[in-house]
């Protein structure tokens, strides 16, 4: 799906990187911990949070995440929007909660970075 | 022509305001420098983790970034208490973070893990009460 497609499914307001809205997402990857985002993520895919401090652009820049989708109708702090813009990271939000989004998306053929964890450092992959 | 190229950034522990700011402006000048892909993401999300644990644990503490022909070697210094138990402190899931930390998305357990994962070669040094030294090496 191209953003613009996630951001219709899911009703959401576009708050930054308008102009990337074409930009095609195969993965997923769900998360309140950032720290999982930075061990998981792959690159291209889309985070799904329900934080809105700026530290989810720099991860989102660090990762290389295609956008950022914020849940549960949140709306974050001007900083974080300008920051998305100046490292050219898209924003959505969306009032969807984080199941709900999720599963729409799984539906729609979007799937996560990886399956499972098995145990310590043992990932499987798609 | 030498690729050889190094830069240092401090942070300030404690600053989470900032967070990762150090780590954004080190992937920007790594790219500028040729390095790209699994390399260069690799060298961030150590570099942010290393950050991060600055500013969650210790008084203040410097990032230096050394890039030669075939590597990217990685110091991280800081001022601060030290690792009692390096083992555990390794160990994903084991966290001493505080909720101020936790809020912000951070605080899991996974930080110096990953480091390792992202790493050809790794080491922490640690003083009680001193710091702590973490040296990232990545093959380029
Ligand atoms: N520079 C440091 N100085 C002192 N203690 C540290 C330092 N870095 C890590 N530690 C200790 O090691 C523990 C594990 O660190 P690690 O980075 O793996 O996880 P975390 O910071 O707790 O959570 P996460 O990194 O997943 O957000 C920390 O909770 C802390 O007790
Ligand atoms: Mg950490």
């Amino acid at each position: 799906m191209i953003l613009r497609e996630i951001a219709d499914l899911l009703d959401a307001k576009v708050l930054a990187g308008e102009k990337h809205l074409g930009v095609e997402v195969k993965t997923a990857f769900s998360a309140d911990l950032m720290s999982d985002v930075l061990a998981f993520a792959k690159p291209g895919s889309i985070m799904i949070t329900g934080l809105t401090n700026p530290q989810i652009v720099r991860i989102a820049s660090i990762v290389d995440n295609s956008a950022i989708l914020i849940v549960r109708g949140k709306i974050p702090p001007d900083e974080t929007i300008t920051l998305a813009e100046e490292l050219d990271i898209p924003i959505l939000s969306t009032k969807y909660i984080l199941f709900e989004t999720s599963g729409r998306l799984y539906a729609n053929g979007i799937v996560g970075c990886i399956r499972k964890i098995e145990g310590p450092g043992s990932v499987v992959p798609l | 022509m030498s690729r050889e190229y190094e830069v240092s950034f401090p942070v300030k522990g404690d600053n989470f305001e900032d967070a990762g700011k150090v780590s954004v402006e080190i992937k920007r000048l790594l790219k500028g420098h040729g390095i790209t892909g699994d390399i260069l993401r690799r060298a961030a999300i150590a570099t942010y983790e290393s950050e991060v644990n600055i500013i969650s644990y210790a008084q203040q503490g410097n990032i230096n970034v050394r890039v030669t022909d075939d590597s990217i070697s990685i110091n991280i210094q800081d001022r601060g208490p030290g690792i009692t138990d390096i083992e555990q402190a390794m160990k994903q899931g084991y966290s001493t973070a505080n909720d101020r930390i936790r809020e912000m998305g951070f605080g899991a357990g996974m930080g110096l893990f990953n480091i390792k994962n992202c790493s050809d070669s790794f080491e922490i040094l640690s003083e009680i009460n001193k710091g702590t030294l973490l040296k990232i090496l990545i093959n380029r």
